[in-house]
């Protein structure tokens, strides 16, 4: 069946602004032809995203990497997944983008433009890794209900902006500020005006750290509209849903923000260990803060055949949430064995490090590398799932990879 | 005498000069002609009267549209089985059926389910289709067994060149 779509002349100029190009021979596209760039069928060219990335939903879009996809020390914006609660903003305005920073515990309301945000604040540009709170939940059993994500629902961008903390000395914050919470442009799913997708924040603690920044760069362009073009909250190490996109506004509260998904079992374990599949109450999950040690090998790709005599080299990234990674380690023995990996101290605080280890195999066969980061308070990953918990947050469970000797 | 041999020499390129040019002229037009052609075939630049909105309906017709291929529905992904249709109805609305397949739960969880989105997603009640669609979702989808840890499997082997 060919589908075609209505698409009157007039609403070109708005479909250029969206892409950032103009299109060439608009004049002359034929009536009904919807440019390849807003197709939903081909997500790729759309969110200009690696042929390689996985789909896991089209409404609202949900995209995860593969690990040899993230081989890159900065990630590039081909190989960062997509996470959305709701539908991506359809008109950014940046002209007249503003944000408000409101409150029980401010000393006054405040709004800036865009340009004033830039111009008035000293700008700082910091790598930062954000993972989303429920990478690796396709591993739970009993399965935990949403999104599946494997393990590419991680990234390490180049993040450029101005610092939170310097906003807030600037609007005036009261004694009794507890936390930040976020509200953006994105459009709940049902389309309800009133309803808000996710409105997430983090404890002041958080908001005054030096890396805790509104950018509006990413890897030195602007930021693509699917990742919070043109200002966003970055919180490295921490559940990357804290790191609101399409920011409008940001409240400062006297009460731990109690916004949609800050709430009931969203983005919250339990606060004991449960065995899996029991039942808890909403009053007894705790909210996620720091985002667990974990690590990928993101080289070579799973399924590498060599022949026997011959060296292996990986290498990958590891990281820790709010702390660093100390030690990271391989095994080609389903953990018999532990041998140390080269491994990089972090260009900053909450940036990724990378390892790196070369690998001789005592025989032909069957092998997977397994690898082990450990953060800098002795914490190591498991090698099987952690706690199992309803909502299928924070498995941290070792990387491996097959290989094969020939 | 070789004064003269230089000339007609010199004479017979710059005749072959000008053919070489006039054959690369024609080829050239051509070439743009064509390339046009593929982006405009019905010469619509050149046409008077052009509608400055035009809309083009979609002959969409309801066989095609619903159509199952191989036991599964092409346009959701879903299985074939009692309950479908009543699932794409009712459950493809706000998100897409992407989002329903992946997920795997027993009745008592689908039911807490349909009630959060009830409760915070603005779904309706859904009336006698509860059961219907829970059913449909539980004997197609079921949860399968992983334990703490899956073996590995789908592994594309290549050989690894240094």
């Amino acid at each position: 069946m060919k589908r075609r779509s209505f698409v009157a002349k007039s609403s070109l100029g708005g479909l250029a602004a969206l892409l950032g190009v103009d299109i060439v021979y608009k004049n002359v596209m034929p009536a009904g032809y919807t440019p390849v760039a807003l197709q939903d069928s081909d997500p790729f060219k759309l969110f200009n995203k690696d042929k390689g990335m996985v789909v896991l939903n089209d409404k609202p879009w949900n995209i995860e990497a593969q690990a040899h996809l993230l081989d890159d020390r900065i990630t590039p914006n081909k190989s960062i997944f997509i996470r959305n609660n709701g539908l991506i903003p359809e008109q950014i305005d940046v002209d007249n983008w503003t944000l408000t920073i409101d409150g029980e515990s401010v000393e006054q309301e405040k709004t800036y433009s865009l340009s004033e945000l830039k111009s008035k604040f000293k700008q700082y540009t910091y790598q930062l890794t954000l993972e989303c709170g429920g990478n690796g939940r396709s591993e739970f059993d009993p399965p935990a209900k949403g999104n599946q994500w494997t393990i590419g629902a991680v990234y390490c961008a180049n993040w450029t902006g101005i610092r939170l903390r310097d906003v807030l000395e600037d609007v005036g914050i009261k004694d009794d500020a507890v936390y930040f919470g976020y509200h953006a442009a994105d459009v709940h799913l049902s389309r309800d005006p009133t309803k808000e997708p996710i409105s997430r924040g983090a404890p002041m603690s958080k908001a005054l750290q030096d890396e805790t920044i509104l950018a509006f760069k990413m890897n030195g362009e602007d930021i693509p509209l699917a990742h919070g073009y043109p200002l966003r909250i970055i919180a490295g190490g921490w559940p990357a849903s804290v790191s609101g996109k399409w920011l409008q506004r940001l409240s400062i509260r006297n009460i731990v923000h109690d916004g949609t998904k800050m709430t009931g079992t969203a983005y919250r374990v339990p606060c004991k260990p449960v065995a899996p599949g029991e039942k808890v109450a909403d009053e007894d999950m705790c909210i996620i803060e720091s985002m667990p040690v974990k690590s990928l090998i993101t080289y070579p790709k799973s399924g590498a055949t060599i022949s026997l005599g011959k060296k292996l080299n990986i290498r990958g990234h590891a990281w820790a949430g709010e702390l660093e990674v100390s030690k990271m380690e391989y095994s080609i023995d389903f953990g018999a064995t532990w041998k140390v990996c080269t491994i990089e101290k972090p260009v900053n605080r909450l940036a990724w490090q990378h390892f790196s280890a070369q690998i001789s195999f005592p025989q032909e066969g069957y092998y997977e590398v397994w690898a082990k980061a450990t953060d800098s308070k002795g914490i190591s990953q498991p090698m099987l799932l952690p706690g199992w918990n309803p909502k299928g947050y924070l498995n941290n469970a070792s990387h491996r990879i097959a290989v094969k000797i020939a | 005498m070789k004064k003269h041999t230089n000339e007609k020499l010199k004479l017979a390129f710059q005749e072959l000069y000008r053919k070489i040019i006039l054959v690369s002229a024609i080829i050239a037009i051509g070439a743009i002609a064509l390339v046009y052609f593929m982006v405009d075939p019905s010469l619509s630049a050149f046409k008077k009267d052009k509608p400055e909105t035009e809309i083009v309906t979609i002959p969409t017709r309801e066989d095609d549209f619903d159509k199952i291929e191989n036991g599964i529905h092409l346009r959701t992904g879903f299985v074939e089985a009692p309950g479908m249709m009543e699932t794409v109805q009712n459950c493809t609305n706000c998100h897409s059926s992407k989002l329903v397949i992946q997920n795997r739960m027993d009745e008592e969880r689908w039911k807490s389910t349909i009630k959060w989105m009830q409760e915070t997603q603005n779904l309706w009640d859904l009336g006698e289709n509860e059961e219907v669609i829970i059913n449909y979702l539980v004997t197609n989808y079921p949860p399968s067994k992983k334990g703490r840890r899956e073996v590995l499997t789908d592994i594309e082997w290549y050989q690894l060149e240094e």
